[in-house]
């Protein structure tokens, strides 16, 4: 007989363990596509597969030589970093507006906004084309920067809404009655309070910005196409070479996995749009 | 705070939003009524319901409405149960719980069309394929799933990547659950089942609400995955609305019907928005 101590003991051991078990599989594609990148076209496609191999760094230098990978790189960096920025700019006051001046029509405001994300891409995507073509923003990094920044904004405007919302009141009407203008009331006290929420919606931002991939496949092409779009054209005739394509894939992702990594605490706390209490 | 203050801070996200909503759409609608065909140039004129007559009589155009809702239902429902699921099994520590937060989230980071690439070669090339080795290992026959099974394939890959989002929403909103509530009920004999079914469930009911709505925008709008593995096909099985339109824009560049597809789009889009505002939109206070 196992005394109760034990018997949670081995309870957190199964639940662990079976934990573990899911997390290895969901996270093996992800595992695989690296390890490929590191093989030789045959080792990429030797049945059973290979695990135990020497590994070889030629596919990111033919990558690299092959599409420019800097190029791409510095334009994913420029558009995510860029948009980002500038939505929240516009999206901060605009929350911070919201949040401490509610008025009646302030719910329907926020959900107007979010409807606007109800768009399907594809429903404007004509429009948009025909509009960058005739301001000559066409495979231009400042036309992607617009996009996603538009795209975003309401997201954006959202999540910094729930954050500020749930801010101490006292404290900013402390400093209202020191004396402190809307500005001030923004840089001193709303932004040091609430940098957490703010950090963890650029991040989001940044995330969904690397990874768009509708708008850079269908208005860049090879000058401001950031990495989702260079990826892309190692779908037809590269696919078959399996060991370039994982190079370029990890290549691809592993700048925002590794941020991702690194500030997913962050990301955990702040995911919440407002839904816990 | 003035009024006026207020409205000035809102002005730039206001106005911005409105003209990105009302200029390209306006000229949505616009093209929707003319003959616009990039192949001849110059005869622009009015058609009223032709383009919308010809994209709705498109062979495509059934198997494409109910692929975007299968599509949506399906990854709806795989995300938020297994998501609910999985966030509640990593809830309590155990050893590693940090790593294996981190690899169960990793697949968020990823960006679609790798996905798509990552899925179609490595995993479900029917040859070559990790999956087709572990068939053989079994002495089954190995499934081709892009040909066999497309949308589920283009399902299986959504899944897998939105998956974490759910888990990421859902490990937050855990962490705010009243632990002594959880212990008193424990204490009364109430078991795990009971606890998660009474207590953590009605817990996560906005959180819910709220992966519902978010991956309801992006993935009526999947279109990398589809576009960068399957191409729609085999026939029309795997094509979505965003890929039937952008066939028509891109590749018959008849924008005239694709317009009139774009604001179909939009307007079931609209449809299911105002289905599912009203069914999770109680547990949303914004």
């Amino acid at each position: 007989m196992m005394n109760l101590n034990q018997q949670r003991k081995f309870k957190t051991f199964v639940t662990g363990s079976f934990a573990w078990l899911i997390a290895l599989l969901l996270f093996f594609p992800i595992f695989w596509m690296f390890i490929t990148s590191f093989k030789t076209e045959l080792q990429a496609i030797s049945i059973p597969p290979s695990l135990f191999f020497e590994p070889t760094l030629d596919n990111f230098a033919i990558v690299q030589e092959r599409s420019d990978y800097l190029k791409h790189a510095f334009n994913s960096v420029v558009t995510s970093f860029g948009s980002t920025f500038i939505a929240l700019i516009i999206g901060v006051p605009a929350a911070y507006a919201m949040a401490f001046n509610p008025t009646r029509k302030t719910k329907d405001i926020l959900l107007w906004m979010l409807s606007t994300k109800m768009l399907p891409a594809v429903g404007v995507l004509v429009p948009i084309y025909i509009l960058s073509r005739d301001f000559g923003l066409l495979d231009s990094r400042t036309a992607l920067v617009i996009i996603f920044t538009l795209m975003n904004l309401p997201i954006i405007i959202w999540m910094l809404f729930s954050y500020f919302k749930d801010l101490p009141k006292e404290i900013l009407e402390a400093a209202r009655m020191d004396g402190a203008t809307p500005w001030d009331e923004i840089v001193k006290v709303v932004l040091p309070l609430s940098i957490g929420g703010i950090s963890s919606t650029a991040l989001l931002s940044i995330i969904l910005c690397w990874n768009e991939a509708f708008w850079s496949l269908n208005l860049t092409a090879s000058e401001a196409a950031p990495l989702t779009a260079m990826i892309a054209s190692y779908s037809s005739p590269e696919g078959l070479f399996w060991a370039k394509l994982s190079a370029a894939s990890t290549l691809a992702c592993a700048p925002i996995v590794v941020f991702g990594w690194f500030c997913q605490k962050q990301l955990v706390q702040g995911l919440t749009f407002g839904a816990v209490k | 705070m003035k009024r006026s203050i207020t409205r000035l801070l809102m002005a730039p996200s206001v106005i911005l939003l409105l003209v990105w909503m009302i200029v390209p759409l306006s000229m949505t609608i616009y093209f929707s009524t003319i003959r616009f065909n990039l192949l001849y140039p110059g005869q622009n004129n009015f058609v009223g319901w032709m383009n919308f007559e010809f994209f709705m009589t498109d062979p495509g155009f059934l198997p494409a409405v109910s692929n975007t809702l299968i599509l949506l239902l399906s990854v709806l429902m795989i995300t938020v149960v297994l998501g609910v699921a999985l966030s509640a099994l990593i809830d309590k520590p155990f050893f590693g719980q940090g790593m294996v937060r981190v690899l169960l989230i990793s697949p968020f980071f990823i960006m679609p069309t790798v996905n798509a690439l990552i899925w179609k070669n490595m995993m479900m090339n029917p040859v070559y394929g990790v999956f087709a080795w572990i068939s053989q290992s079994l002495g089954l026959e190995p499934i081709d799933w892009l040909s066999d099974f497309p949308l589920m394939s283009v399902i299986i890959m959504v899944s897998w990547q939105w998956l974490p989002f759910a888990i990421l929403v859902f490990v937050t909103a855990l962490q705010s659950q009243d632990t002594e509530q959880k212990e008193a009920a424990q204490m009364d004999g109430a078991t795990g089942w009971h606890i998660f079914r009474y207590l953590t469930i009605p817990h996560l009911s906005r959180p819910i609400a709220v992966v519902v709505m978010i991956e309801t925008i992006f993935l009526l709008a999947v279109f990398a995955e589809i576009f960068v593995s399957t191409g729609g096909g085999p026939g029309y099985d795997s094509t979505n609305l965003a890929y039937l339109i952008y066939n028509q824009a891109l590749l018959q560049y008849d924008v005239g019907v694709a317009s009139a597809g774009g604001l179909f789009a939009v307007l079931l889009a609209n449809i299911v928005a105002f289905f599912l505002i009203r069914a999770v939109g109680k547990n949303l206070t914004v």
